[in-house]
């Protein structure tokens, strides 16, 4: 028999406070055998599903070889061959980053991913896709030689045609530099962890057409032979 | 580690051109590569995943 | 009465068979696999590094094309003179329709192309005393009389053009130019000397520090050897450019279907086309066009699960029934 708490007061209820509110909210849609699936439905047997985990493993390269850059500074590259090995990394990881999100964006397109209330899961992985292509830019004007004086001076063009330009300056390296760095990152890897997290709270989506054969019943309670 | 092939790639690019479309064979590969990809992904048999005959635990 | 609720089945907890799955070694094995193409890649095929271009490459390599830009600069004929906002109020930057974001930003980007890009400089460097004494008669002129002066050896320099646009300096009809032709000389001998890239970047406000190249790169799009390294390496916008990159490495092939809307014709009017007609005027908005047609488009794709026969595609076109076949297989059976 567990001791009697002595006490003057009750322990909260958990719906009293903030902190339990959050913390029920995070079980409910967020235990841990759902955060750290060892099991999938059995329809998740495709190698398209793959494109998601390598379009992450492409990214987290990226983040790596960016961080190696960062140590040196945008110009070491030019002038050691080890930072130019390591802009490479850079610059072919970019590659197969855009690949596999764009193999993904087409798996998920024909599966009609967003069905079954996964619409937040959709849009977030588009606004990653957006965003991406936004930090990639960046990257493109932050090479300190003359590719990326061409594309400053065609890119001005077309942001200072919608205003943009007179906010954001593509000609103005340190603010290029430190949005390419720091800020984009941020933001590209917060919007893919809450796309994640959607991913694992909602499952993945079933087949079009699933419970065709099933009774009227909202119920996917389906007899499956192996 | 010195470039086996770069020196090729620094040389001005080949382009096909059909009309007004134009590409070079860098990004030709590039998306020719992500079709593969996609048709391979749907077409090649994913192994195992028999195990589980009834409802998971 | 009861109250039905309609069920989504696709929302509801699976409740069929599972298979056994193991994120975290998915995980490392796709990470493994990535980092190994990325060196495979990087050892073979290296990356794109063409050096930066310089004041000094072009003044050495077109002089001619220098000294013209630079009386270009002080009459006021260049892009960037005429740019308008955010650089200046040379022009009144592009429209669509009623529309013109460009203005309505205004100035925040101040660049004033004749003292910038050349009184500046040359005020602020050791200058031969004819020099000196040019811009001194340049300050103290009138704006009009700078104007005039500018504006007649602007027209002189582009008379000695021959048909394929080459000019010839040796050709220049004389004529009242004030201290223009000095001014513009000392520029190119500054630039040809190697100086002019330091002095340039080392103006104010930032000095030292300088990390704002919106002067040298307005400057060096003014004339010919910024726009001939892009038709060089095609990455000229209407040759499908944005998407190109430099040598023969793969670019920005995301950017397929940004770049694709410049190659239209409507986009690609003739310098020489009526200003009145349809297409010289879409062109002069292409920029600000595209960007909403393409701003329009994320949007429709962002929005995708709520656009009735769009998000229906994937069920007229089944490419689905490839993916689940092992699944409808087995509850056929």
């Amino acid at each position: 028999m567990t001791a009697e708490v002595e006490s003057h007061t009750v322990a909260p209820a958990p719906g009293d406070t903030w902190t339990g509110k959050f913390r029920d909210r995070v079980a409910r849609d967020l235990p841990p055998d759902k955060l750290l699936p060892d099991r999938q439905p059995s329809y998740v047997a495709s190698w398209i599903y793959v494109f998601g985990v390598l379009t992450i493993a492409a990214l987290l390269v990226v983040v790596a070889t960016g961080v190696v850059l960062t140590l040196e500074g945008p110009e070491w590259y030019h002038i050691s061959d080890v930072g130019h090995f390591f802009n490479s990394l850079h610059f072919w990881s970019v590659q197969l980053f855009f690949i596999f999100m764009v193999v993904h964006l087409w798996g998920k397109f024909w599966m009609a991913a967003w069905r079954g209330r996964r619409a937040m899961t959709w849009i977030t992985g588009v606004v990653s896709f957006i965003v991406s292509l936004a930090t990639a830019f960046t990257g493109y004007l932050m090479q300190t030689n003359a590719d990326s004086q061409w594309i400053t001076f065609e890119a001005k063009d077309g942001l200072n045609a919608v205003g943009i330009g007179a906010w954001f300056n593509v000609t103005n390296l340190g603010q290029t530099m430190l949005l390419h760095v720091c800020t984009l990152p941020l933001v590209v890897g917060l919007i893919v962890v809450l796309h994640v997290l959607l991913v694992r709270k909602r499952g993945v989506v079933p087949p079009i057409d699933a419970f065709k054969n099933e009774p009227a019943a909202a119920s996917n309670t389906a007899e499956v032979t192996s | 580690m010195p470039p086996l092939i770069s020196a090729a790639l620094d040389n001005p690019a080949t382009y096909f051109s059909w009309g007004w479309l134009q590409i070079s064979v860098g990004n030709l590969i590039v998306i020719l590569v992500m079709f593969v990809l996609f048709i391979l992904a749907l077409v090649l048999p994913f192994p195992g995943g028999h195990d589980d005959g009834g409802d998971g635990s | 009465m009861s109250k039905t609720k309609k069920v989504d089945p696709a929302a509801a907890p699976w409740q069929g068979p599972w298979r056994k799955y193991d994120i975290l070694k998915e995980g490392v094995i796709a990470l493994i696999v990535v980092a190994l193409l990325s060196v495979g890649l990087a050892g073979i095929f290296s990356s794109p590094d063409e050096k930066a271009l310089t004041f000094q490459g072009w003044a050495t390599s077109a002089p001619e094309n220098f000294f013209a830009t630079t009386v270009g600069e002080l009459a006021g004929t260049t892009e960037s003179a005429g740019y308008g906002p955010p650089y200046n109020e040379g022009g009144d930057g592009v429209s669509v329709g009623p529309l013109n974001m460009q203005k309505l930003m205004g100035v925040r980007i101040p660049v004033n192309p004749a003292d910038d890009f050349v009184i500046t400089p040359l005020s602020s460097s050791q200058q031969s005393q004819e020099t000196v004494d040019a811009l001194k008669a340049w300050k103290d002129a009138s704006a009009d009389q700078q104007a005039a002066w500018a504006t007649a050896f602007d027209d002189a320099v582009q008379a000695t053009a021959d048909e394929e646009g080459v000019l010839d300096l040796t050709k220049i009809e004389k004529g009242d130019y004030g201290p223009v032709p000095v001014l513009a000389g000392a520029l190119t001998d500054m630039a040809t000397s190697g100086a002019y890239d330091g002095v340039l970047l080392a103006q104010d406000p930032n000095g030292f520090y300088q990390m704002d190249h919106t002067k040298q790169i307005l400057f060096m799009g003014d004339g010919s050897y910024l726009d001939d390294f892009g038709t060089v390496q095609n990455l000229q916008g209407n040759t499908w450019g944005m998407m190109n990159e430099t040598g023969s490495y793969p670019g920005q092939a995301w950017l397929w279907l940004y770049s694709f809307w410049y190659q239209l014709p409507v986009f690609n009017a003739l310098d020489d086309a009526d200003p009145a007609s349809m297409s010289a005027q879409l062109t002069a908005s292409a920029d600000a066009l595209i960007f909403y047609i393409m701003g329009l488009l994320t949007i429709l794709l962002v929005l995708l699960p709520f656009i009735p026969g769009l998000r229906s595609i994937p069920k007229w076109i089944p490419l689905h029934k490839l993916i689940w076949r092992d699944y409808y297989r087995s509850i056929r059976g």
